[in-house]
């Protein structure tokens, strides 16, 4: 079998996300962290519950049951899910913005606006993924908060906050977290073949990160396995570019 | 009903709820004809699709509530995104979770309904209207107290429908469509067949039955009437005439192109341009 892949890589740290997680709703937004989650549940998170993205539970090739939109709510308000959204734009604090760039009365670009990023990030567990990691998305202030980082829940307080967790960040250069005295955004792990010093120019603001970088674990060859017979056309590539 | 009975009962400045989800069963032929119609001032509530868009474009909607507007196959809608972007339409930006919370209020003739969403997010900031809710229980929590959404008209879109008001999904997901009903004062149901009551029961287990002529003002057949959302089992997105739309979109010229082939003329005209593709 060959290498893996840089996209592999990112696949199996995404999956890595949901490790532990149980019975809960994993809910990946993009191709990547979607091969992840399915890589997950098939591995070492059996549990994990999966939709086919659209009101259908999958667990393996198996339909096991149903979940449409508005159960999909429920499951965010109850807390059992763990989703992995994109960012247009993350801070260090975790805050993401989906919504739009720029002046919100009036902005530059108008993207998707919203969606359920704040009911997601205020409820449950929540991840990033990040395709092309740049400081374009990695800003200093992000336009307009959708999910909120550890600041606003910070700012909020207990009770409020008591379900906000924003657990991992995977791009296509590296791992990040927020396991800081202040939940500020640490470098947590480089995928094979970069550097500290590339994440943090690729990173619009000071980036905490130990003396020693760890690399990002490689898929095992059964996972490379599975990887490759989930996405055979290998879209993956396509979307880490 | 008729498709024009429909649009009559509809005056400008209404506030209209649009059932489906993004592209996906979403009332298209009755879009297209508040489209033809030139109602303006409309407040747009839904999740939002091309919908949203078809309304933007003919210079309908003054304020749309959305938590999102999307092509779902294509991420963003090309309308929607320029008049944001020029300033010509209001946007009430909520969760999408606090739209169904808002349109659930709504239905249940409550004033908001307490919810977390929103909470230290921007959604506070660019609607400024919204208000907290504090629990009068020894827990003491602070909730965002969604505002209820109602709706002068809704108007959805299901597979079967007896002429009552009794209607049908045969899909996966029925979205919202009950709820957009429950909220609204007036409500207008298309469906691509009408049947007989028997027929309608027996289509399906009875889960499928999502509205009840309690629920329903008016009932009108609108053959393809989806199109080019997806009105699944009947017929899924037609992708490339999305693509189609979008790139439209993206030019004023591309535009006036697309309205004259397709959107000019009544909803037969439009299904007969749709099929000599």
């Amino acid at each position: 079998m060959s290498e893996p892949t840089r996209a592999e890589v990112c696949v199996v740290a995404c999956a890595e996300a949901w490790r532990g997680d149980g019975a809960i709703l994993a809910a990946p937004m993009a191709l990547v962290p979607r091969l992840g989650a399915r890589l997950a549940q098939l591995t070492f998170a059996p549990d994990l519950v999966l939709s086919d993205g659209e009101a259908t539970l999958v667990h393996g090739g198996t339909v096991e049951g149903w979940l449409p939109y508005r159960a999909v709510f429920q499951v965010v308000a109850a807390g059992r899910r763990h989703a992995m959204m994109g960012a247009s734009q993350l801070d260090r604090h975790g805050n993401q913005n989906i919504s739009c760039i720029g002046d919100w009365s009036r902005p530059s670009a108008q993207l998707l606006g919203v969606r359920g990023a704040p009911g997601n990030t205020v409820n449950h567990v929540v991840s990033y993924w990040v395709p092309r990691h740049s400081p374009r998305v990695f800003v200093e202030r992000v336009d307009m908060v959708c999910g909120i980082g550890y600041d606003r829940a910070g700012a909020l307080g207990a009770p409020a906050n008591r379900f906000h967790e924003i657990r991992t960040v995977v791009t296509d250069l590296a791992v990040l977290d927020f396991a800081t005295p202040d939940h500020r955004m640490r470098l947590r792990s480089v995928h094979p073949g970069v550097t500290a010093a590339e994440v943090a120019r690729a990173t619009g603001f000071p980036l905490a990160a130990p003396a020693d970088v760890p690399r990002t674990r490689l898929p095992t060859a059964a996972e490379l396995a599975l990887i490759r017979d989930l996405d055979p056309e290998g879209l993956r590539e396509k979307e880490v570019r | 009903m008729s498709v024009a009975e429909v649009v009559g009962e509809l005056r400008s400045g209404m506030t209209i709820g649009v059932g489906g989800w993004g592209s996906r069963r979403k009332p298209m032929a009755l879009v297209r004809a508040i489209a033809r119609a030139g109602l303006t001032g409309l407040t747009v509530v839904g999740f939002g699709g091309p919908d949203v868009g078809l309304l933007i474009a003919a210079g309908c909607v003054r304020r749309v509530v959305t938590g999102f507007v999307s092509l779902d196959s294509i991420p963003l809608e090309p309308h929607f995104r320029r008049a944001r972007q020029e300033g010509t339409v209001a946007l009430t930006e909520l969760d999408e979770g606090m739209l169904y919370w808002g349109l659930l209020a709504a239905a249940h003739r409550l004033p908001f309904l307490p919810m977390r969403a929103g909470l230290g997010s921007d959604v506070p900031r660019v609607v400024p209207e919204l208000r907290t809710v504090r629990s009068p229980y020894p827990d003491g929590e602070e909730f965002l107290a969604v505002p209820a959404l109602p709706l002068d008209a809704a108007l959805i879109h299901l597979n079967r429908a007896d002429e009552r008001g009794n209607g049908r999904y045969l899909g996966p997901d029925p979205y919202f469509d009950d709820l957009f009903c429950l909220a609204a004062r007036r409500r207008y149901l298309s469906c691509e067949r009408v049947v007989g009551t028997t027929e309608l029961v027996d289509a399906g287990p009875p889960q499928g039955l999502l509205v009840n002529r309690m629920m329903v003002d008016g009932v009108v057949a609108t053959p393809n009437g989806a199109h080019f959302t997806s009105c699944v089992p009947d017929y899924g997105r037609d992708e490339a005439f999305q693509r189609e739309y979008a790139s439209a979109a993206a030019s004023p010229a591309g535009w006036e192109r697309f309205r004259e082939t397709y959107l000019d003329g009544d909803e037969d005209d439009y299904q007969k341009a749709v099929r000599a593709r």
